[in-house]
């Protein structure tokens, strides 16, 4: 037992300064050096200033700009400082709650859209800061979009679709809209 | 099922099946220290810690060995989080973490289990996370493989008092493994968008402002609550976001690599910043399976008989396959109490459709469910969406893929250790219908050997069971639950099953960051860990002194598909004597309400 208490310490102790202190100082350095826009969070600038990160959704609600997915993190949505999904489960009544007051919410902004809503914009992401929607939910708010900021819905058009990612090889992951991108490219048009 | 949900699935398994091969035969000559210039570095690690690398162990030195490592671990993981107040790297000033939740915690990532009942961005300083908990993903990860090699080695060698050098493996699996493989995948990771720094978290002003509805808090830092017991809550506005920092990358790396699985974030692989795109998704999800799927064929290849090994790889494939389909298939299905609502959840060129509750819009359903069940085959446990929120039977594939013991592929290390369980258990039932002693790959199984294996499967299904019914009998087990009715037996299910079996994924409604919970948790984590393991050197112990028997006319084959069939027949007996009826009063009885209901 005693014999085998050096070789323990001891072991323990370099395997523990290799990947515990020398492996993410190398990561991190290489990251500095190739990725240091990514390692950094990915923000978007506008007028010198962060205006958020790409990758992280943020709250919408005028109906001038698209909306994200619903977002359970407490107290506020997108508090990108506590992710977390909503964990309600499929027959929880708080779950049908939440999505029919979403459901309210989307009519009012757009009373003359009577199409059905997407299952995406009324359900919370895993995360909550989900930064993206799938096409079908842009197309729904597409003309909401346009009217409140007086553009044609072709103009509108266009610009979801530059914001628009692919399937990875057509196989993996889903079509899916960058929100906040989006948006920032919405106000720049005027 | 959509056409490009089952593209999915096939292309992954395609790649896995493609992996194995290669990861078998690099695993197979670092482990067996095949690489001279591999071999001279861990001799001088060796030496340096005073160990004799020429020198073997027996079972019990090894085993000793094995428990002297975690404890340390134990003890570090914990004592980082009980100062990390006064300790560097700690830009938030995150508090010392409370004791019960640091014990937790500490057991949690020196088991591999991964388990977390707190969140990472709001509790865990950067030095925490990657002294202590990043640490442990590795060392627990290799002491995973060391436990494998070291029972192959049973099986392989003939009259042998010893089994391996616990210290060398340990080394070996550690800095020729886990780490290169890591370093490549954090510099992917990187290069998709995972962020990797030491910056304090950052305050940006966001596009809109968002008004909110804060929840008061009294002197004591409790919420208040009216008198119907409803937190009272005043409006509030804020016009920035702040933005987690941190040494996610690295972390992320070894997180999936060492099927660890504890996210440096809370919402895990959910997390844009922890898994940004479908390739970074792709990237995790291939890792998860990439040593345990070799595993199988450096097995077959250390035994002499590579067709050993692919018959435990086809097992488990075809289990994981089924299961995958499985899972991706009622999560395609979505939620019928959403249909007269005027939801649109069907699958199209424009949407994935389905259950989006607790999913990512980048990876829809079929890249979530085919996470969800890889998770859960193995023993990683991190999570690209809400398993809490998936529909009943959706939900009741990673737990039943956990049920199972997590053998298909399983836990680096792990999965082939507790499979190779199961195969001798399939032979020895197999023995018993012919009358003859059971042998496997040339090994007579005796007594005191069966006696070993049948704890080793019997443990867990004690701890978790005895654990989630405890739970579900005391008021402070009830506490803990969200949601109502059948879902809430789920969540504590989940959680031991979860702990037991040393996945870390739960069903994370369940509030499990109190006294009770991190308790009992880490009880059933830490011997889902190493009441497993030392049985599992004795048997290693027990097999490496036997004489090989030649194969006979009388010898049970041990490859091909029948003894695939038997094998996947004994895991699935076993499984589902175990755990039917718990399962049966949680996502079985809630899948029929959803489908009852008017």
């Amino acid at each position: 037992m005693l014999k085998l208490i050096r070789p323990a310490v001891s072991l323990f102790v370099v395997l523990s300064v290799i990947t515990g202190l020398a492996y993410p100082l190398l990561v991190t350095a290489i990251g500095r050096a190739a990725f240091a826009d990514a390692a950094a969070g990915s923000l978007v600038m506008r007028d010198g200033k962060p205006i958020g990160s790409r990758l992280i959704g943020q709250n919408f609600t005028s109906p001038g700009y698209f909306w994200g997915r619903p977002s359970a993190t407490s107290p506020l949505p997108n508090n990108a400082a506590a992710s977390s999904g909503s964990n309600l489960g499929p027959l929880n009544p708080a779950l049908l709650a939440a999505v029919k007051q979403r459901i309210e919410v989307l009519r009012a902004a757009d009373p003359g859209n009577a199409a059905a809503i997407p299952v995406e914009l009324v359900t919370a992401s895993g995360s909550g800061l989900d930064p993206h929607i799938s096409p079908a939910a842009a197309a729904y708010q597409l003309a909401r979009v346009a009217k409140a900021r007086g553009f044609d819905t072709e103009r509108v058009e266009t610009l979801v679709r530059a914001h628009t990612a692919h399937r990875l090889f057509g196989v993996f992951g889903e079509p899916r809209v960058n929100v906040l991108e989006l948006n920032l490219a919405l106000d720049a048009a005027h | 099922m959509t056409p490009h949900d089952w593209l999915v699935i096939g292309v992954y398994v395609a790649l896995v099946v493609a992996i194995t091969k290669p990861m078998g035969l690099y695993i197979e000559q670092v482990m067996e220290g095949r690489l001279p210039f591999l071999t001279r570095i861990e001799g001088a690690v060796c030496r340096a810690c005073g160990c004799n690398p020429e020198r073997e162990q027996d079972w019990r030195e090894y085993a000793l060995s094995v428990l002297l490592v975690s404890l340390l671990g134990a003890v570090g993981v914990y004592a980082l989080q009980r100062l990390q107040a006064f300790l560097p790297l700690n830009p938030q000033n995150m508090a010392n973490v409370t004791a019960d939740s640091a014990f937790d915690t500490a057991v949690s990532f020196v088991t591999n289990t991964n388990w977390q009942g707190y969140g990472g961005e709001t509790t865990m300083s950067y030095l925490t996370q990657m002294l202590g908990l990043a640490v442990q993903n590795f060392l627990s990860a290799a002491t995973g493989i060391a436990v494998a090699i070291a029972l192959v080695r049973g099986f392989a060698r003939r009259s042998s008092v010893t089994i391996g050098n616990f210290w060398l493996d340990l080394t070996r699996a550690t800095l020729f493994l886990l780490l290169p493989l890591s370093l490549l995948i954090a510099l992917v990771s990187m290069q998709q968008g995972v962020i990797q720094n030491f910056d304090a978290y950052e305050e940006v002003a966001t596009l809109e402002p968002t008004s909110y509805q804060n929840p008061r808090v009294d002197d004591a830092g409790q919420p208040v609550k009216d008198a119907q017991g409803n937190p009272v809550t005043d409006p509030a506005a804020s016009a920035t976001q702040t933005l987690p920092g941190g040494p996610l990358a690295s972390q992320l790396a070894i997180k999936m690599v060492g099927t660890n699985g504890g996210g440096f974030l809370n919402a895990n692989s959910a997390h844009p910043y922890e898994n940004p795109t479908p390739l970074s998704n792709l990237v995790e999800m291939l890792a998860i399976f990439a040593i345990g799927a070799g595993l199988t064929y450096t097995f077959g290849r250390m035994v002499g008989d590579t067709r050993q090994g692919w018959t435990l790889f086809a097992a488990m494939l075809i289990v994981f396959a089924v299961m995958a389909v499985a899972a991706v298939h009622f999560e395609q299905r979505g939620n019928p109490a959403f249909v007269k609502l005027d939801v649109d959840q069907s699958a199209s060129l424009l949407q994935p459709g389905g259950n989006m509750e607790g999913k990512e819009a980048r990876f829809g359903i079929a890249d979530s469910g085919l996470f969800a069940a890889i998770t859960t085959s193995a023993s990683c446990g991190a999570v690209n969406g809400m398993h809490d929120s998936f529909t009943p039977l959706g939900g009741l594939v990673p737990l039943f893929l956990m049920q199972l013991g997590e053998v298909v592929f399983g836990g680096v290390g792990t999965g082939l250790y507790t499979m190779l369980i199961f195969a001798v258990l399939a032979v020895f039932i197999a023995g018993l219908m012919i009358g003859r002693t059971p042998e496997y790959l040339g090994k007579k199984f005796e007594a005191y050997d069966i006696k070993m294996t049948s704890i080793a499967i019997l443990v867990t299904p004690a701890l978790v069971l005895v654990g989630a019914a405890l739970a579900v009998a005391t008021d402070a087990g009830r506490a803990g639950v969200l949601n109502p009715g059948a879902h809430g037996f789920s969540e504590i299910l989940y959680a031991y099953t979860s702990a037991g079996n040393n996945n870390g994924s739960a069903f994370a409604g369940l509030s499990a960051n109190t006294p009770y919970y991190n308790v009992t948790l880490a009880i059933a984590m830490w011997f889902g860990r190493f009441a497993m393991i030392v049985p599992i050197l004795a048997i290693a112990g027990s097999l490496a002194a036997k004489k090989r028997i030649p194969v006979g006319a009388g010898t049970m084959p041990t490859h091909g598909p029948l003894f695939v069939v038997l094998l996947i027949g004994t895991v699935l007996l076993v499984g589902a004597l175990n755990y039917f009826p718990a399962d049966a009063l949680g996502p079985i009885v809630e899948h029929l309400m959803m489908t009852a209901a008017p």
